[in-house]
């Protein structure tokens, strides 16, 4: 339990990070750290596909799209840069008292958890609950990488340097 | 068979890309054709004859997949057929690049998969599931032309459509605790059972909330106008025509009908949605001088009354309801189609420099005309009926605040449609615009299909009512 | 550990996160950022679906979804990427005041 808490602090520090630092690439590379934290608090709540699953897709793949989308769009003058920042701190100065006031109103507010009444199947492995009882996702999940493969000839077409 | 609605439009995609390059467009055309059309044929014919009853009411998932089938789906299925249709026509009519044309078909296509996957959707992820799937397809076919609004109104159709997802997600994980599993019908056991805790309310508002957003109502409106008014003339029928009613309303009435009944809060939230959208709808397109604009804003305003329809929670309202939605279907279509005519011969979508296009665009006027009247309850329009019977529903609920602004709001929108007609249609012809002709066959025709539709439907409802009303 | 103290303290975390995710696209002007706030608000609702899972004990339906929000989510950032390509080549800059500029 001590280990899952410190986890999600560390969770909750990386998206601070990448949320309020105003270099870009830092950010994602933030965004790349949150999802390997992410990854191993599945990990540790018995959940090693979905672990998997994000470590390779959100930690790498994202990762790879933004790295390259920031890289495709030049950045800015230092002077401008340095502007920014000053007005990015003061933005996000309130930042921390609105996530410590959420935090405190969700505990404040007790309300009753009746989870699970019943539990008709227990099934114990991925593979099996998503090709036998749920194979419709599997379906959608084609339908919508085809929609992505058409996403890219419509979108990325024309001059992309390298 | 049910499964062949979603594999069908599948392997025809596959099949399509394998063409070489130089016959690709014709392909496409052929197969967009075929296609739409047998999903006309398919969700009108064979629902109804008894063979088809025993192959599509079948209990068993054939192949591994889970999906209902009922009277709902129909209704879809067949609103779905007519707008993919028209908008497939308006497609080839007005799309300029080949290239655009090909991708314009594939991602028609892959709507289509994802409209029929919400028709027959059985439980909250699969909904969820083909609902991300249309809509992905809807971003990509608002930017295909890559310019300026394209792109704006796509991003912003996007921000929206994934924090709407985030708050079905949220949604899905809390009923992933307090139920069974996520299927209506495990979901349903939970909610007839009477006492529902908090956080189930909780969950079911924010499933609502979700879809609230994804149909474009208010407070939740913001991407609508912007998405609507920018994207490509085709798009834009598709989008009002189905992917917002598919997406939002019926998702929220099959969420509805199939899994949590009509709880109080749940209630008090539909009816004050449905009349905010009525009325700040109406009252926005009154202002408006761009076409499109107007028409997105009369959108949110008659999706406002099949909320609201759905709200009351009686049997004749979510029948008027159900009966709103297929005449907005019709009538919608109808209006954007003919938009899309007149930006096309014109060039541009501001009302202020139109004027006296009656003489010269007969057909647009007059099919323009009629679906205009049909949208502000003129009888003997389809229209009338299903706006009078919501009407009726709020009335005989005692909700008679609500009536009241229903009815007004109804008035406002025969002002906004008389003024689109005087600006556009009615008065001397325009400068500049002395020569302009009447749109391409590939527009006109399915103009004159859908008034027909309207003006057929009007006509011959009140001798089906006693039988409509289950 | 009782489950209901341990759904609060997972929860007061993902609310953390999301109110992060939520401010990042609010208080930005740059379009990238929006999109990073986008991805923070897909995880913190991601650990929501995995948290109920394992606290339910359906861990294997739970996956299921995840994989499946997973699969969709990474296609709507490749959709969102093409599109601030679009508005780089469009305006050569990446403010969000571009995007504000359909009024009414």
């Amino acid at each position: 339990m001590a280990i899952l808490i410190i986890l999600l602090i560390l969770t909750l520090l990386a998206s601070l990070w990448a949320a309020m630092t105003p270099m870009l690439l830092r950010a994602a590379i933030a965004l790349a750290l949150t999802s390997a934290l992410l990854s191993v608090l599945m990990f540790q709540l018995n959940s090693p596909y979905a672990a998997v699953f994000e470590l390779s897709v959100c930690a790498g793949l994202i990762s790879v799209i933004f790295v390259s989308v920031i890289t495709l769009t030049h950045r800015l003058p230092l002077k401008e840069y340095l502007r920014r920042r000053q007005s990015r701190i003061y933005r996000f100065m309130y930042l921390p008292f609105i996530v410590i006031a959420v935090v405190l109103a969700m505990y404040f507010i007790r309300i009753d958890l009746n989870i699970m009444p019943s539990m008709t199947q227990s099934i114990s492995d991925v593979r099996i609950a998503l090709w036998e009882y749920r194979r419709i996702y599997l379906f959608g999940q084609i339908m919508a990488i085809l929609a992505g493969v058409f996403g890219v000839l419509v979108l990325f077409k024309g001059d992309k340097e390298d | 068979m049910r499964y062949l609605l979603i594999l069908i439009p599948f392997i025809s995609i596959i099949i399509l890309n394998l063409f070489p390059k130089k016959n690709r467009l014709a392909a496409a055309f052929w197969t967009g054709a075929v296609i739409f059309t047998l999903q006309l044929m398919m969700s009108m014919i064979f629902p109804f004859n008894d063979w088809g009853k025993v192959i599509f009411r079948s209990i068993e998932p054939v192949l591994g997949f889970n999906l209902l089938f009922d009277d709902l789906t129909i209704l879809l299925l067949i609103s779905s057929a007519m707008v993919c249709l028209t908008s497939f026509i308006t497609g080839w009519s007005t799309i300029k690049k080949d290239d655009d044309k090909f991708y314009f078909t594939n991602l028609l296509l892959i709507a289509l998969i994802g409209i029929n996957g919400i028709a027959m959707a059985g439980g909250t992820v699969s909904l969820y599931l083909f609902i991300e799937v249309t809509a992905l397809s809807s971003f990509i076919m608002v930017a295909l032309y890559r310019d300026k609004q394209g792109l704006e109104g796509s991003w912003k159709y996007l921000m929206l459509s994934v924090v709407a997802s985030v708050l079905m997600l949220t949604s899905i994980s809390l009923f992933l605790m307090l139920a069974p599993s996520t299927t209506f019908a495990d979901i349903r056991t939970i909610a007839s059972a009477g006492n529902t805790t908090v956080l189930f309310q909780l969950a079911v508002i924010l499933f609502v909330c979700g879809l609230l957003i994804k149909g474009g109502l208010v407070p939740f409106h913001g991407w609508l106008p912007d998405a609507y008014t920018s994207a490509p003339a085709p798009v834009s029928v598709l989008l009002a025509g189905i992917v917002t009613k598919a997406s939002g309303i019926f998702a929220l009435a099959r969420f509805i009908t199939s899994a949590s009944g009509t709880p109080e809060p749940l209630k008090n939230v539909l009816l004050l949605v449905g009349i905010l959208s009525i009325v700040i709808g109406a009252l926005a397109a009154l202002g408006q001088n761009d076409i499109k604009r107007m028409l997105a804003y009369s959108s949110i305003s008659q999706m406002g009354y099949i909320v609201a329809g759905l709200g009351i929670g009686t049997a004749l309202g979510t029948f008027a309801a159900l009966f709103h939605f297929f005449n907005h279907a019709v009538f919608k279509t109808q209006l954007f189609a003919n938009a899309a005519a007149i930006e096309e011969q014109l060039g541009t979508r501001d009302m202020d420099k139109m004027g006296g296009l009656g003489s010269k665009m007969p057909v647009t006027a007059t099919t323009a005309t009629i679906a205009s009247l049909s949208t502000a309850g003129i009888p003997p329009l389809a229209g009338f009926w299903s706006k009078v019977l919501i009407i009726i529903a709020l009335w005989s609920s005692a909700y008679y605040a609500y009536a009241a602004i229903a009815l007004t709001a109804s008035i406002v929108t025969l002002a906004y449609f008389l003024t689109l007609q005087r600006k556009v249609f009615f008065g001397k012809v325009a400068q500049g615009l002395e020569n302009i002709k009447e749109a391409g066959y590939g527009l006109i025709i399915p103009s004159v299909v859908l008034t027909c539709i309207t003006v057929g439907v009007g006509i011959i409802f009140p001798f089906f009512m006693g039988v409509f009303i289950k | 550990m009782d489950t209901v103290q341990m759904f609060w303290i997972f929860s007061i975390f993902i609310a953390a996160i999301a109110v992060i995710g939520i401010y990042c696209i609010i208080a930005t002007f740059n379009l990238l950022r929006a999109l990073i706030g986008l991805e923070l608000l897909i995880k913190a609702v991601t650990l929501l679906l995995i948290i109920s899972g394992y606290l339910s004990g359906r861990t294997a339906v739970a996956q299921a979804i995840v994989i499946t929000v997973i699969v969709v989510e990474v296609v709507a950032m490749v959709v969102a990427a093409g599109l601030i390509i679009g508005f780089f080549k469009q305006y050569d800059s990446l403010n969000v005041k571009n995007t504000r500029s359909m009024k009414g």
